[in-house]
């Protein structure tokens, strides 16, 4: 493994706790984990084990309360509201299990979402938004409306989003829940595809082994804690069985 | 940015036009009512600013005083105690502008074929300028047509109209009381005085015809009233003194009896009905500013429900990168076009119904510009200042808390 310095993600003994009027709960104990350029890992867990609450943190959508999380090069825990936004704005590309598309907006525009909040103009936002609408086979619909495509469809697009800013890194949670076998390994050849050609480094939540045999790395979390991390080849089988 | 946000706002209020409308509605109404309240009430306001400049500024009437015979007592002017001498004399008095005595009466009027009742004013030259009249047609009468009382007349608009119609009246004679008037000049028209009298319907001659040849009075040179004008508003409280101390002694009054005159002070009560007016056109605009309250309380209502029910798209473009600012100005884009886009269609329904009311009643109605600029200012700050608190209230979101809404 190359050296710590060049990792796209640096997680070292991270902590998460939640206050409830019961006291503070703890959800993660003590994680450090690694990623690197090009690394495809697939998040595996039981509910409650803490793996939603560790991708969320890894988008910077919350924050951890102890341990440090460097992405792309900075201390996410230094960072204000606005730093955080913009982080996400220019490093990750998200993928939600239900899609998230704006359902009044037409999917060009849904697309060209992320670069707005850039300040990109308009033609270039629009122009962009179609090259990543034909890397996902979509560019015909591009006036069309979310729920006038299929849910397949609408994962690609959300995918086309994700892409759209150029991204090195690629959170996708539960991307293949709401759909069916075959749209999901549709979907998770796009996402392989990505992964191999364009050398973008994709993190994806599964519960499903068959989606997780997609990825090369396996990282396993019970209880809070990383029970397994290694190559999804050498798990074994408990590791990878199902779980929801 | 604010281009695209713009397009942003602008396509979440097409996706629910009813609420929307509705929502504007408010402003409509609110911007509608102010501007039309503002109109009606500028326009009274000016209309009883007219009619006073049409009665003439800083005026005293000197009336001739009641008497009291056999326990009986007379109203004003009942005897005449005043008379040219006395108008003569307060004509002397410092700060003094105009005096003009008046021995007024009714009579009926001949020319032609054509008659016509008026009022008929035995006056001065003077009297046109305390009035602030001026003569629409022909030349007023001078001092020598007072000394030789000679028989000649200047008609209001209403007289002229009803005795020749569209024929000049100046040159031509008509007869008072039978007796012919050559007509000198035809006065400008001056509308409704105050109490709603016809100051048009009005004919005058020289104060001595009247006396003597047309009324007849029952003393030599008596005169019913005497107006005066002072320089100015400032010494009028001096003229009115030095009015009544040179009248008690013309009139040999001894100290503590009565004064067998009044005078009276036309200006303060015409002041009263200008700040009567100013006071009930604020009042109509503050009366209609309410409802730019109300409606900038339905429009903090309706984004209040818009935050709510768009939390998870918040979450979604918080996710993708929105910071709070972008979210603030996206809410707080769409509040303030609710705001402007309904005060348009408000100045547009106020105008149109303050027209309406003009033409349907009559009443006189003023649209200045800067109620318009008023209304569009006070329509920006509501919506500012209702939609600051739901944009704050999506922008604070935790991007977290918002993905998660169901």
């Amino acid at each position: 493994m190359a050296s710590p310095a060049a990792a796209v993600i640096r997680i070292e003994h991270l902590y998460k706790e939640y206050a409830t009027d019961a006291g503070p709960v703890p959800v993660l104990k003590d994680v450090s984990v690694n990623v690197m350029p090009g690394e495809f890992v697939a998040v595996m867990g039981p509910s409650g084990s803490g793996k939603s609450t560790f991708m969320n943190i890894l988008g910077c959508l919350d924050i951890a309360t102890g341990g440090r999380y460097v992405l792309g090069g900075r201390d996410v825990g230094t960072l204000n509201k606005d730093e955080l936004a913009r982080l996400r704005n220019q490093v990750i590309g998200f993928v939600f299990q239900g899609f998230n598309l704006l359902p009044r907006a037409s999917l060009e525009d849904n697309v060209a979402l992320p670069l707005i909040y850039r300040g990109t103009p308009r033609s270039e936002r629009l122009a962009r938004a179609r090259e990543m609408l034909a890397k996902v086979g979509l560019d015909a619909y591009h006036r069309s409306r979310p729920n006038q495509i299929s849910g397949g469809q609408q994962q690609r697009v959300a995918i086309a989003r994700a892409l759209v800013t150029q991204p090195t890194l690629i959170l996708a949670d539960e991307p293949t829940g709401n759909l069916d076998t075959a749209t999901s390994s549709e979907i998770m050849a796009l996402f392989t595809e990505l992964n191999q050609r364009d050398g973008i480094t994709i993190i994806l939540v599964t519960h499903e082994p068959d989606i997780a045999a997609y990825a090369q790395r396996l990282v396993r979390l019970a209880d809070g804690r990383i029970i397994y991390d290694g190559l999804v080849e050498h798990a074994a089988p408990e590791h990878t069985e199902a779980t929801s | 940015m604010t281009a695209a946000m713009l397009a942003e706002a602008w396509l979440a209020m097409g996706a629910n036009r009813l609420r929307t409308f509705l929502t504007m509605l408010g402003m409509v109404i609110g911007v509608g009512a102010v501007i039309l309240m503002l109109a009606i009430g500028q326009g009274t306001q000016r209309q009883v600013e007219e009619s006073i400049a049409s009665m003439g500024s800083n005026l005293f009437i000197i009336l001739s005083g009641s008497t009291t015979s056999g326990g009986l007592r007379m109203g004003s002017g009942a005897t005449p105690t005043l008379t040219l001498a006395d108008a003569q004399a307060v004509e002397e008095l410092p700060a003094v502008n105009a005096v003009a005595p008046s021995a007024p009466g009714t009579a009926q009027l001949v020319y032609g074929s054509n008659n016509w009742s008026t009022q008929v004013y035995g006056t001065t030259p003077a009297y046109l300028t305390v009035r602030a009249w001026t003569l629409a047609s022909g030349f007023p009468f001078t001092d020598s047509d007072i000394r030789s009382a000679t028989r000649v007349a200047l008609l209001g608009k209403t007289v002229v109209d009803n005795l020749f119609g569209d024929e000049d009246p100046v040159g031509k004679t008509i007869r008072i009381r039978s007796s012919p008037y050559v007509v000198l000049g035809t006065l400008a028209p001056k509308g409704q005085s105050l109490d709603g009298r016809d100051q048009d319907d009005t004919v005058i001659v020289p104060v001595t015809t009247a006396q003597r040849k047309l009324f007849g009075t029952q003393f030599a040179g008596t005169v019913r009233f005497i107006m005066v004008q002072a320089e100015s508003a400032e010494a009028m409280p001096a003229v009115e003194k030095s009015i009544n101390e040179l009248l008690r002694q013309r009139h040999r009054i001894r100290e503590g009896a009565d004064n067998d005159f009044s005078v009276r002070n036309l200006t303060a009560l015409a002041n009263a009905a200008a700040e009567t007016a100013k006071v009930m056109s604020l009042m109509l605009g503050a009366i209609a500013s309410i409802s730019l309250l109300v409606g900038g309380i339905g429009i903090m209502n309706i984004m209040l429900v818009s935050v709510t029910e768009r939390t998870r798209e918040i979450g979604i473009r918080m996710a993708i990168g929105a910071r709070g600012n972008d979210i603030l100005l996206q809410f707080l884009l769409e509040a303030i076009i609710i705001s402007i886009v309904g005060c348009l269609i408000g100045v547009g329904l106020g105008v149109g119904g303050a027209l309406a009311v003009n033409a349907f009643s009559g009443m006189a109605i003023v649209i200045t510009a800067s109620s318009i600029f008023l209304a569009f200012a006070v329509a920006a700050a509501v919506g500012i200042f209702f939609g600051w608190y739901p944009a704050r209230k999506a922008a604070a979101m935790k991007p977290i808390d918002a993905l998660r809404y169901q």
